[in-house]
């Protein structure tokens, strides 16, 4: 039977797949057949998450993606992509008076900067296929609502979906679709920051819809979703995955 | 640092709370206006202000504006 769903035959390039929604998303990558290439920034945390890929033929590629030469190096060494998802992110709250241009481009750079580059650079090499499709990991901040104290977050958000839109009209000749998933608040270690405590987590949680945040394995079905032929007509648009948070 | 400057910079966080209503011993949770946001932003003055990271931990810990002072002044 065909399964528009598997990813047999394909290699997935997954970044930030050291932990939260880009390790979900890699390990289910490899669960539906494709051939995982895994790019994070701690070796170790990177290796647990290649030694639990299912299947054979991954790499990895320790990298800081904000490192441009870093990152050019990497991509000539790259085997020919089926498909990208671009996990890593970084969040950042502070309410708007006291951000710093110093923050902005911290943030910026890692959700914004960093993986707009790769594909850029994917593409310059040729090591896009036809075919292949494109995820950004944006958020429901800033493209659908927002939360005191996380203009600097939401405004690199939705930067990111604003490109995904239009790289997706630039790409359509090359058959390469963009698109992004706007997942609601996930339970990863990206959320706990030094000025959230857990208490205020789970208040956080309690108010949504569903009573809890969103589990990284449940972000990444709708990122595979993205990756498969399953979304063959899809291009330049978003999948919210949020437990309806952003409907009340 | 003196305490009195720690309260002006504390007041000035909020909008609609008279700046004569806090004092040293002012409870700030206690007060209408204050809110997780409230909070954050006072953690923001702090890093702002006093170059210290004050923990959302040590921001709960803190009952008055002196205990957060306090708190501050350690890490000085």
């Amino acid at each position: 039977m065909n399964n528009p769903f598997s990813l047999e035959g394909k290699t997935i390039l997954v970044t930030g797949a050291s932990s939260g929604i880009g390790k979900a998303t890699a390990l289910l990558c490899a669960d539906m057949g494709a051939k995982v290439v895994a790019v994070g920034r701690n070796e170790h945390r990177l290796e647990d998450t290649v030694s639990s890929l299912t299947g054979e033929g991954h790499g990895r590629i320790v990298l800081d993606l904000n490192d441009e030469k870093a990152v050019e190096a990497a991509v000539s060494e790259m085997p020919l992509l089926d498909g990208i998802a671009n996990c890593a992110g970084l969040a950042n709250m502070n309410p708007f008076q006291f951000v710093s241009r110093q923050e902005m481009d911290a943030v910026f750079s890692t959700n914004f900067f960093s993986p707009i580059m790769m594909v850029n650079k994917l593409l310059k090499s040729k090591k896009l296929q036809k075919g292949s499709s494109v995820v950004f990991v944006s958020s429901i901040d800033g493209p659908k609502i927002v939360h005191a104290g996380n203009s600097v977050y939401s405004a690199s958000k939705s930067a990111l979906v604003g490109m995904a839109r239009n790289m997706a009209v630039d790409l359509v000749g090359k058959k390469i679709r963009v698109n992004c998933v706007l997942p609601g608040t996930t339970d990863t270690e990206m959320i706990r920051t030094a000025n959230v405590t857990e208490e205020m987590l789970l208040e956080t949680a309690k108010s949504l819809p569903m009573k809890r945040f969103a589990k990284p394995e449940e972000i990444a079905n709708a990122i595979l979703f993205l990756l498969s032929e399953a979304s063959s007509y899809m291009t330049g648009t978003e999948i919210v995955v949020d437990g309806g948070s952003s409907i009340v | 640092m003196d305490i009195q400057s720690f309260i002006n910079n504390f007041a000035s966080q909020f909008d609609d709370t008279d700046a004569s209503e806090f004092q040293a011993e002012t409870r700030f949770r206690d007060l209408d206006e204050w809110s997780s946001f409230l909070a954050l932003a006072i953690m923001a003055m702090i890093k702002s202000e006093y170059d210290v990271a004050v923990t959302a931990q040590e921001m709960r810990d803190a009952e008055t504006v002196q205990d957060l002072f306090d708190i501050v002044k350690l890490h000085c």
